[in-house]
């Protein structure tokens, strides 16, 4: 019998919420990690009970919690993942520095200010390797453990890529989106705010800017621009890797050439703001956002949570109602707040930042809050279980 | 050898699974905050880089330290602990600063 868990890091600590198959019936387990910020937590397809927390504090820092029994039970990796024999972890918190000279971005007023760490933002565990996992954290940069976690190398390239020239946006200057290709383990694409796309063929030793078309009118004074674009989430269908689809500060785009080139699909959306977009299991021309009303009032247009469905790659939106609050409704819906199951039928889920988490198992025709009073949702994620 | 007594925050009690507020920890003399600093993260990996930078070993800039009820927030990390901590009268409280309303 099929099973989903839903990974929903918050504000205040990590929920972990299942169901069958049926996914009516939901179980809520936590809060994992409590009081922490929980950015991003995904369990890897190779070993589903493999499951990497970014666990982070302004007080504390950045720790990196990973379970091996699908949740049960916690461990922070970094140096030994063993425990002393009066029970305490002995993993380093985990150790994520710079490679070389750090180096200088540009800062909020156009000096050139040095990179620091802050946290990691989004964990993007290997298809093949169990023990391989990439982070993306702020102030920008992307680090890979093959070691299931316990040491991190950053790919340095990606910073030498106009990285003087990055600069962060209001949330900081972090990223957020790590695809993998899986025909082709070389090829990564990663998104940064506020510096754009890029992709790598090669694993990592070099990578170009990847958003030539992208309308930047307000953004960028120069149109020409490769780094600089407040780029918000990118997605892709496993099955086409070259086909990209792009929630940007403003706009939705897509790209069919593996992000040589952009054009936009907002087409009929009410506000082509918002934050997150993702991609249908099984139908690849099948695409969801949550329009937002503006870049200064972070809520629903209208009051009303509508996530809009494209069947045909963009250009064409249907608003998705059914389920879903359409009065007074004042929640944004975060970058890494969405997710699809591949049950055969497939499922979407977002979370928001009111604390709810909404699931649809009908592709987004019915909606049902599965949580509803959590902390802020600052991502969620999908696993599907046989 | 001189053991201390180090008062924990709570979130950090819960990343090393201590069970109330204080845990034990040996330290050679001379006992310093830095040394101090250094046994507590050999003896807790977790906490390196939690309570101090990772590179640099500066403090992070919320947490504070207390010893026998004065603020050694800024003291040098050769500072030596004085007799009450070293005798175990007095504990080396580690403290999350109180610093403004994110929720």
């Amino acid at each position: 019998m099929s099973s989903v868990r839903v990974l929903v890091g918050t504000k205040k600590g990590a929920c972990i919420i299942t169901s069958d198959g049926a996914r009516t019936d939901w179980k809520i387990d936590g809060p994992h990690f409590a009081g922490w910020e929980i950015y991003h937590i995904k369990g890897s397809t190779v070993d589903p009970n493999r499951i990497f927390v970014s666990q982070s504090s302004g007080w504390f820092g950045q720790i990196i919690q990973r379970s091996d029994d699908g949740g049960k039970t916690w461990n922070a990796p970094g140096g030994g993942g063993q425990e002393s024999p009066q029970g305490f972890p002995m993993g380093e918190s985990n150790k994520f520095v710079y490679e070389g000279e750090v180096g200088k971005h540009l800062w909020y007023d156009g000096t050139p200010h040095p990179w620091e760490f802050k946290r990691v933002w989004h964990l993007e565990p290997s298809l093949t390797d169990p023990d391989t996992v990439y982070a993306g954290v702020e102030d920008a940069a992307l680090f890979k453990s093959i070691d299931g976690g316990h040491s991190w190398k950053e790919l340095p390239a990606l910073r030498r890529t106009k990285g003087e020239l990055w600069q962060p946006g209001a949330g900081g200057m972090g990223l957020h989106t790590i695809l993998l290709d899986r025909n082709n383990p070389n090829r990564i694409y990663v998104a940064i705010s506020a510096a754009g796309v890029f992709r790598t063929e090669d694993g990592g030793q070099s990578w170009k800017p990847a958003t030539k078309g992208l309308n930047m009118q307000y953004e960028l004074p120069d149109k020409s621009a490769e780094v600089g674009h407040c780029v918000h989430r990118i997605a892709m269908h496993p099955s086409r890797p070259n086909v990209l689809f792009m929630q940007k500060h403003w706009d939705v785009n897509r790209s069919d050439d593996g992000g040589n080139s952009w054009h936009e699909v907002s087409g009929n959306l009410p506000s082509d703001f918002g934050f997150p977009i993702d991609v249908h299991a099984h139908e690849p021309n099948t695409i969801y956002v949550v329009p937002i009303k503006s870049d200064s009032e972070h809520y629903p247009p209208e009051g009303k949570l509508r996530v809009y469905r494209s069947r045909t790659g963009g250009d064409d939106w249907e608003p998705l109602t059914r389920g879903l609050p359409q009065q007074d409704c004042y929640v944004n819906v975060l970058r890494d707040a969405m997710a699809v199951d591949t049950l055969d039928q497939c499922g979407i889920y977002f979370g928001t930042t009111g604390g709810q988490v909404y699931c649809s198992a009908d592709s987004g025709d019915t909606w049902q809050a599965i949580a509803r009073d959590l902390p802020k949702v600052l991502s969620v994620e999908v696993q599907t279980l046989q | 050898m001189s053991t201390i007594r180090v008062e924990i925050p709570f979130h950090l009690r819960t990343v090393t699974r201590i069970e109330g507020r204080e845990t034990n920890v040996e330290v050679a003399p001379p006992a310093t905050i830095g040394s101090l600093l250094d046994a507590i993260e050999v003896k807790y990996p977790v906490l390196r880089g939690t309570i101090r930078d990772h590179g640099t070993l500066t403090r992070r800039p919320f947490l504070r330290f207390y010893v026998c009820e004065e603020d050694w927030s800024n003291l040098p990390a050769d500072t030596p602990l004085p007799e009450a901590v070293l005798t175990g009268r007095e504990p080396f409280a580690i403290v999350g600063a109180i610093a403004g309303g994110v929720i």
